[in-house]
């Protein structure tokens, strides 16, 4: 309870900036003054009152476009992470608590994913793979569930050699209750942690794949694809493509930071 | 009057942060003349190896001396410069700690390690300084010429804490501050690295501190002793006088924890327990366990005793069904138990418990003490919530906490009290056989005194077969009926408790005995010879 | 007995070093092998195959079988796996499906602009992030510490491709100092080259600092934790030689593994500035082949970017291993 009133600044600040995030991806539809491919005006209008950040090559608003963007960019990228984190958590931990040639089998396939640059793999899977939002997904939790299968191997293997599993075993404890409610909440603290860093990786991702032309295609957008349609804006001023870049850095200072102060309050408390 | 070699007055250390917390240190004098030695005794927090630090004119960050003095050799430590105090160190005081291995930096040989202090003021050439770490380790009965040669890792812990021995004497200090540098070792090596210590001290006629918890120990070093609880002094005498005539009651139950009346009795019982020429070991590797038999009787206690890595622990897995044997049975109730614990029903699960060493690991940090104790109550008697709570009151009586503490996290609980509630847990399925991994180890004296007094009289009253693991002669005596020396795997003497311990000795049960440091019986009457092996 | 000792110190050194390169080069070459085979079978057995992704959808099935007879698709999998894999050993690449010409010859030149861009900024990278990390440990906990601290945290936090644009703005539109768009041809001198590619190394640079000086600092801040540090302070030895002696000696190899690791992230990040500064290097390469499905080219540049990649990770093993005489291979 007093631990509210000691909030550090930067974590007050960290809350309201991933709020104000949360916000935008619900509510998009009503904040969004016009549609994500209608067109209000010419060709690089500059800011006005009614395109607050003027708009794109083709006259759409890029204000608009910046919040159906964020939409995309975050559930896409929340998506992704929650399907890795499942997918590898639950495939880590039974791999760690069994052991065998399953273990073998999975650990030796994530080392190989892990040993190549995830950027290169992406790009030789979409070289194939039709380019649409599912497969995208598929891939980036394909990818990103190697890391959490390792962690959560990890923590399973050391977990299973404390003697309080030990002691549940020869109680006669079923598997399920000695993952759920021996290993788990002595593991979930460094998973959530891995959850919040994989998932700004996963925007990060997200939007270069996008902003290379290989991620999210229209009529859709994101903020990598908004990126790559307005980077000749610049040469007349108009900085918008800059804007979900600022977007990017802020949601990964303010979930890094957040992430930070959760798990040192959980090795400080207690 | 000549000046002492160390004299600290009126000491006191603060930790930062806290204003509340207690203090390190507070208050305390002590002196040491040159060419004696001083022991310091305490539990846990008691502030021993700070006082150590101090004397080297070292307080470790987030620490700071708030009042008081060190004069080493007259001078006052914190009142000269750090270039000053670091010249001194390592030259006139040096410092032994307590794990070598994490002590010696893994990245140089030993020999430059030890020869590093040597050089610095060119007290002596390399050639010279090498020559004198070679005579030292030879002191130290060690093999001098391949040990300086080798990295830290490629040595074993005893041969690290002699080589650190050899570093801490081979720039000739008028001081050494040794910080529990036994404590780490297995109980023969224990002994054998003292004696060396003692004698290369004697050699060069260093004067030191000795600290550590363990009184019997030190009082085989000491000249004195001084004797410290929460950071505050308790009493200082000369070591004969401290331990046959302690003028404080602490101190006294310090004595009386190390020395055991033998209270228990041969029986002969139904057997419980039998185990059958079991061989055991893990996987492809060679069998730690070796062709052993033995057998409980119903309420009573076989101690195993063994040093680390003579397959005691090993042997418990057995008995608990996490380990499958290779060989050989094992009987409960004169009935054959299935060797691996997935084949073995609920009830045969609940007839054998087990107390681990560390209540820290043994609890789930993340369960309440009321989960903890009242899982075995679901699993083996489906009692309903609310007759598990009465129960798991009733059973935190027993094993003598508050039922309040229910509620409770084990971090926020002591370590005997967590150690309680892993008794409780084992006693809570009513078994007739206990398994204790050496449960009373990682406490301190005192504490460890009334958890093994707590262990016997459940044990008694509920007439539970234990098959007690340790190291520890003095535990064995006192509580077990009948005891198995273990030794390479393999059982190399077993029977009565009072003749396994009495001579003729083996060989290696001989070795165990001598190993172990006895005080002489706490008299009114002041005694005038001590005898330190009973063996 | 110096002369004894000296001779032992030899032995023991090259007991164990050069078998332990060999088995690493080894277990790098059967990963890469794998990964080979992962590339080309990845590419070779998903839905749809070179020959229609490259005819369309509105192919004939004669036209569509006569391409395939072509490209030798209709020979069995491991065939071509294997005649790809000798081929791709001996130097030929294939043809691209775009306009034919051998993989190998557009390739060439791209690699060297690839490694000139990255060799470019890790000579910046490693100096610059390696006195940060201990200029910040020296400065413990002073407004200087924090500062690095917190910038470089920022830094990591920004995507390449922003960092990029927003040089390009400040840099190139606003200021006019560099040209947006990095051209190099063969044949121009170093300088120019150099000056040509500011602004796309100067990226690298800002994106992998933060990371590199991060994992610097928290390296040796480990070493200085550790119980022989204190030791060290208690046989009085001197601030300086702790620090230089006793703590870099063990921070060494874990600080060129961070180093190198990140060096491997270069991999992933050229792609972007290159596609950035329009610069004529791999990753613009692989992701115009990618977005073209020209599978051949794809193949030819993942295969390369793993073994750069796969490379780099094997020297920072062998390396930390040098630079630490206790990591095992006298064992």
């Amino acid at each position: 309870m007093t631990r509210m009133f000691k909030l550090p600044v930067s974590v007050m600040l960290s809350g309201v900036a991933i709020a104000l995030f949360i916000a935008v991806t619900a509510l998009a539809p009503v904040l969004a003054p016009y549609g994500v491919n209608e067109i209000v005006g010419i060709s690089w209008d500059p800011p006005s009152l009614s395109s607050p950040l003027g708009t794109d090559m083709i006259g759409r608003d890029l204000l608009s476009r910046f919040i159906w963007g964020a939409r995309v960019t975050i559930l896409t990228a929340a998506a992704a992470t929650l399907l890795a984190c499942l997918l590898g958590a639950s495939f880590g931990i039974l791999a760690g608590l069994r052991r065998g040639w399953p273990d073998m089998v999975l650990s030796r396939f994530v080392d190989l994913v892990m040993a190549a640059p995830t950027l290169i793999l992406a790009m030789v899977l979409l070289t194939i793979l039709p380019r649409s939002l599912a497969f995208i997904v598929a891939i980036m939790a394909l990818i990103e569930a190697t890391r959490f299968y390792r962690l959560a191997r990890l923590i399973a293997v050391d977990t299973a050699a404390l003697d309080f599993v030990e002691s549940a075993y020869l109680r006669g404890e079923k598997t399920l209750w000695i993952i759920f409610r021996e290993i788990l909440p002595n593991g979930i603290m460094p998973i959530l942690a891995e959850f919040g860093l994989r998932f700004i990786f996963t925007v990060l991702f997200l939007s270069t794949l996008s902003f290379l032309g290989l991620g999210v295609q229209p009529p859709l957008t994101d903020w990598g694809s908004l990126i790559k349609e307005n980077k000749d804006g610049l040469l007349f001023g108009i900085t918008a493509a800059l804007l979900p870049g600022v977007a990017i850095a802020v949601l990964a200072v303010a979930v890094t930071t957040m992430v930070d102060w959760i798990t040192a309050g959980e090795n400080g408390g207690q | 009057m000549t000046t002492s070699l160390l004299e600290i007055r009126n000491l006191t250390v603060r930790a930062h942060g806290n204003p509340a917390a207690p203090l390190l240190v507070s208050d305390v004098s002590l002196r040491v003349e040159r060419g004696t030695v001083l022991g310091l005794i305490g539990e846990s927090g008691a502030g021993k190896s700070t006082i150590g630090l101090a004397a080297l004119g070292y307080a470790r960050a987030g620490t700071s001396i708030t009042s008081g003095s060190v004069r080493f050799d007259g001078i006052d430590l914190f009142q000269e410069s750090e270039s000053y105090r670091r010249a001194l160190r390592g030259q006139r005081i040096a410092y032994v700690a307590q794990s070598a291995t994490a002590s010696f930096n893994p990245a140089f040989r030993l020999l430059d390690q030890i020869i590093e202090s040597s050089l610095r003021v060119n007290r002596l050439d390399r050639g010279a300084a090498q020559e004198r770490a070679l005579t030292l380790l030879d002191v130290m009965g060690l093999d001098a010429r391949t040990i300086a040669m080798r990295f830290p890792h490629e040595v074993s812990g005893g041969q690290l804490q002699r080589a650190m021995t050899v570093m801490a004497l081979c720039a000739r200090p008028d001081l050494i501050i040794f910080d529990e540098p036994t404590t780490a070792l297995d109980v023969t090596t224990q002994q054998d690295v003292l004696k060396a210590i003692q004698h290369a001290i004697e050699l060069q006629s260093t004067a030191a501190i000795y600290i550590s918890h363990d009184l019997a120990l030190v009082s085989q070093v000491a000249d004195r002793i001084h004797v410290l609880r929460h950071g505050c002094t308790v009493e200082e005498a000369p070591t004969i006088d401290l331990v046959t005539r302690p003028s404080t009651p602490y101190t006294r139950a310090l004595l009386e924890a190390g020395v055991h009346e033998t209270t228990v009795g041969h029986r002969d019982a139904h057997v419980a327990l039998e185990l059958q020429g079991i061989t055991a070991g893990y996987q492809t590797g060679s069998a730690i366990v070796r062709d052993v038999s033995l057998a409980i009787g119903r309420g009573e206690t076989l101690a195993l005793v063994g040093e680390s890595g003579s397959g005691k622990s090993t042997l418990g897995r057995v008995v608990n069904g996490l380990l499958r044997p290779r060989t050989g049975r094992i009987l409960f109730d004169g009935r054959e138990l299935a060797p691996s614990i997935h084949n073995r029903p609920l009830a045969d699960r609940r007839a054998i418990q087990t107390v681990h060493q560390t209540p820290d690991t043994s609890l789930n940090p993340r369960h309440r003490i009321e989960e903890i104790v009242g899982r075995p109550l679901a699993i083996y008697e489906n009692l309903g919530r609310q007759q598990r709570k009465d129960r798991v009151g009733a059973l935190l009586e027993q094993v003598e906490l508050s039922p309040s503490l229910a509620r409770r996290f084990p971090a926020e609980l002591s370590g005997g009290q967590k150690q309680r509630v892993a008794i409780a847990r084992a006693i809570a399925a009513r078994p007739q056989i206990l398994i204790c991994d050496e449960p009373t180890s990682a406490l301190d004296t005192l504490v460890a005194r009334d958890v093994l007094a707590l262990l016997m009289r459940l044990q008694a009253e509920n007439s539970i077969g234990c098959l007690f693991i340790t190291h520890d002669l003095n535990i064995v005596r006192s509580i077990a009926s009948r005891t198995a020396v273990l030794r390479h795997g393999q059982i190399v003497r077993a029977g009565y408790t009072s003749e396994v311990l009495a001579p003729p000795f083996d060989d290696y049960t001989g070795k165990l005995v001598a190993a172990v440091p006895t005080l002489p019986r706490v008299d009114p009457e002041p005694a005038l010879t001590l005898k330190w092996n009973a063996g | 007995m110096t002369i004894a000792i000296a001779a032992l110190q030899r032995r023991r050194w090259h007991r164990g070093l050069w078998p332990y390169i060999a088995r690493r080069l080894l277990a790098g070459a059967a990963l890469l092998l794998v990964l080979s085979s992962l590339i080309f079978l990845g590419t070779a057995l998903l839905p749809g195959d070179a020959a229609s992704a490259l005819l369309g959808r509105s192919a004939t099935p004669a036209a569509l079988a006569e391409l395939r007879e072509k490209l030798g698709l209709d020979q069995p999998l491991i065939t071509r796996y294997l005649t790809w894999l000798s081929a791709f050993v001996q130097g030929d690449l294939g043809n691209s499906l775009m306009n034919g010409r051998a993989v190998s010859d557009s390739i060439a030149a791209r690699l060297g602009n690839t490694l000139f861009l990255a060799g470019f900024a890790a000579s910046i990278v490693i100096p610059l992030s390696i006195f940060l990390g201990l200029f910040s440990v020296r400065y413990r906990d002073s407004v200087i510490d924090r500062t690095i601290t917190f910038v470089t945290r920022g830094l990591v936090a920004l995507p390449e491709f922003f960092v990029g644009y927003l040089l390009i703005y400040a840099l190139s539109i606003s200021l006019g100092w560099f040209s947006s768009s990095s051209t190099v041809f063969p044949g121009m001198s170093l300088s120019s080259r150099v000056v040509a590619t500011v602004l796309p190394c100067l990226t690298l640079v800002i994106a992998i600092t933060g990371h590199v000086t991060t994992m610097v600092r928290a390296c040796v801040l480990d070493v200085l934790s550790r119980p022989y540090i204190e030791m060290a302070v208690l046989k009085g030895v001197p601030h300086g030689t702790i620090v230089w002696r006793h703590a870099l000696a063990n921070a060494l190899s874990p600080i060129i593994n961070v180093v190198l690791i990140n060096l491997a992230y270069l991999v992933a990040g050229v792609v972007v500035v290159e596609v950035v500064f329009v610069y004529p290097g791999m990753g613009q390469f692989m992701v115009d082949s990618v977005f073209n499905r020209d599978i051949p080219v794809v193949q030819a540049s993942a295969l390369l970017f793993a073994a750069i990649y796969i490379g780099l990770n094997l020297c920072a093993d062998v390396l930390a291993v040098l630079a630490n005489p206790r990591l095992g291979f006298t064992s």
